[in-house]
């Protein structure tokens, strides 16, 4: 699999380290309950298609990005 | 109701082949209810039913296969069978499973092929031994075998690691389960079908759900690919595919699927006679009956549902078996292939009622699906017919996040396999 870096272009995969699922928000410091927090950190949509996702490029220019992948196919979207 | 398999028969069919085998379950039309239903025709669910039927008198009992039985991660692990962990709940829970498998062929009326052929994990420092002696300690209190070993014991077992001045992973010594070893995968599929069908369990395969009928926030049935089911009782037993199905009935889960890859060499004479392991890369190699190295180590790292593994990963345990076993230069490989696991935050599972009712959940196996099998079985059968956790499985609830309960059995906190 190889992934488009926004700032490098494409690289192999071995380059990058996945970051989970980018749609989910995170509750503001400070407020929501336990139960909110619980669901932010442990709970996942975990679709079987498309999903968009972070990923950081460790072994080039460590840019944090989201990219858009189906997971039923490894099929490669946009990175932005 | 088939007949037994026995020598006896053996021998009538080996003087007349021109009468076949029977088939060993029926292939039944669905029925419009049963008291129970499992979804997933894999080893957990095959296994669930046949505990529903044999332990809890439950007969009316149908497992929905999607495909056909065999098909899925029941038919892609690597075979390994062990019960070699620290935290209490997991530790008795799998010594549980090892138990269940030293009777399981007997029980099944099937050769499982069972080979109890000891398994050693490797020490590669003085900490590592050092975890190794805390660990088998935790194993025997609880009367699980486990024996530390030196540097020399290791080299007079496993003579073909690197031993050499130069070594990569030095070997310190290990700690060695006797009882643990390997098991023919298909045949406990297969077996625990035969079984449960030879109970009356209804075994369907090509039959996939497709959603959940609820009543008044129950489940009573489900929506297959062959038509209406309704259900008393339904079960969720698909690791790797859990969120897919569970999301069908409303369910968000701490769970990710994820690939775990696995190797099998050319076949070559006897010579690794127990299963090697090596925790800081997760690697672990046996060597099956056919003479192959099957090997494997972590996940690719990223969620996937596509069973195709990335080509990183594959270098990353060849260098892990070449290091520690420098004979396996000079092999070919033969197969590798993925499998999709269910990650959950504490790499442990979950075998559970959920917030609806009727609804129960086995799924979240990481790494540890088929050694867990006849534990997983038999505890998810005792959950449904009596709508509350076992002993054995009160730890792997869905909401143990929420309460602080996580079974972290690798002791590095949440999250375990992004660290």
């Amino acid at each position: 699999m190889r992934i488009p870096c926004p700032h490098c272009g494409e690289r192999d995969v071995s380059e990058f380290r996945y970051g989970g699922d980018a749609t989910k928000t995170r509750p503001k410091h400070g407020e929501g309950d336990l139960k909110a927090w619980h669901d932010y950190y442990f709970l996942f949509d975990n679709p079987k298609g498309p999903h968009t996702e972070y990923w950081q490029h460790v072994l080039g220019c460590r840019h944090w990005f989201k990219l858009s992948r189906n997971t039923a196919t490894n099929e490669i979207g946009e990175a932005s | 109701m088939f007949k037994p398999y026995s020598a006896l028969a053996l021998a009538q069919h080996a003087l007349s082949p021109e009468r076949p085998w029977p088939r060993a379950w029926r292939a039944p039309e669905p029925k419009s209810s049963y008291d129970a239903i499992i979804i997933g025709g894999g080893g957990h669910g095959l296994a669930t039913a046949y505990y529903l039927a044999k332990n809890h008198g439950m007969r009316n009992v149908a497992v929905l296969e999607r495909a056909y039985i065999g098909s899925g991660n029941v038919g892609r692990n690597t075979t390994l069978i062990r019960s070699n962990y620290v935290i209490d709940g997991n530790t008795q829970f799998f010594e549980h499973s090892l138990k269940l498998w030293e009777g399981l062929s007997h029980e099944l009326n099937f050769n499982c092929m069972v080979s109890h052929r000891g398994q050693i994990v490797l020490a590669t420092s003085p900490v590592q031994l050092d975890t190794y002696a805390r660990r088998g300690n935790i194993m025997r209190l609880n009367g699980i075998d486990a024996e530390l070993l030196d540097r020399g014991q290791v080299m007079a077992l496993l003579p073909y690691l690197d031993y050499s001045k130069d070594a990569r992973w030095p070997i310190w010594g290990g700690i060695l389960q006797g009882r643990a070893g390997s098991v023919r995968h298909d045949a406990v599929a297969w077996g625990y079908a035969r079984a449960a069908d030879t109970l009356g369990v209804d075994i369907i395969e090509n039959c996939e759900v497709e959603g959940f009928i609820m009543d008044e926030g129950k489940a009573v049935g489900v929506e297959t690919s062959r038509g209406r089911i309704l259900g008393g009782k339904i079960g969720i037993a698909v690791a790797g595919h859990s969120s897919h199905v569970a999301k069908m009935a409303g369910l968000s889960l701490p769970i990710e699927s994820h690939i775990l890859q696995a190797f099998v060499t050319e076949p070559v004479k006897p010579m690794v006679h127990h299963v090697v392991s090596w925790g800081a890369e997760l690697f672990y190699l046996s060597q099956s009956d056919k003479g192959g190295m099957v090997f494997g180590g972590h996940i690719d790292g990223f969620n996937t549902y596509t069973q195709r593994g990335q080509f990183p990963r594959i270098q990353t345990v060849a260098e892990c078996a070449v290091s520690l076993l420098p004979f396996m230069s000079k092999l070919r490989l033969l197969r590798h292939w993925g499998g999709i696991m269910d990650m959950t935050p504490d790499g442990s599972p979950f075998i559970c009622r959920t917030d609806i009712r009727n609804l129960y959940f086995n799924g979240g196996w990481c790494y540890q699906g088929f050694k867990a099998t006849p534990a997983s079985g038999w505890t998810f059968a005792h959950t449904i017919a009596h709508d509350e956790e076992h002993e054995l499985n009160r730890c792997y609830a869905l909401d143990r996040f929420e309460k602080g309960r996580e079974l972290d059995d690798y002791g590095i906190g949440n999250w375990t396999y992004k660290q």
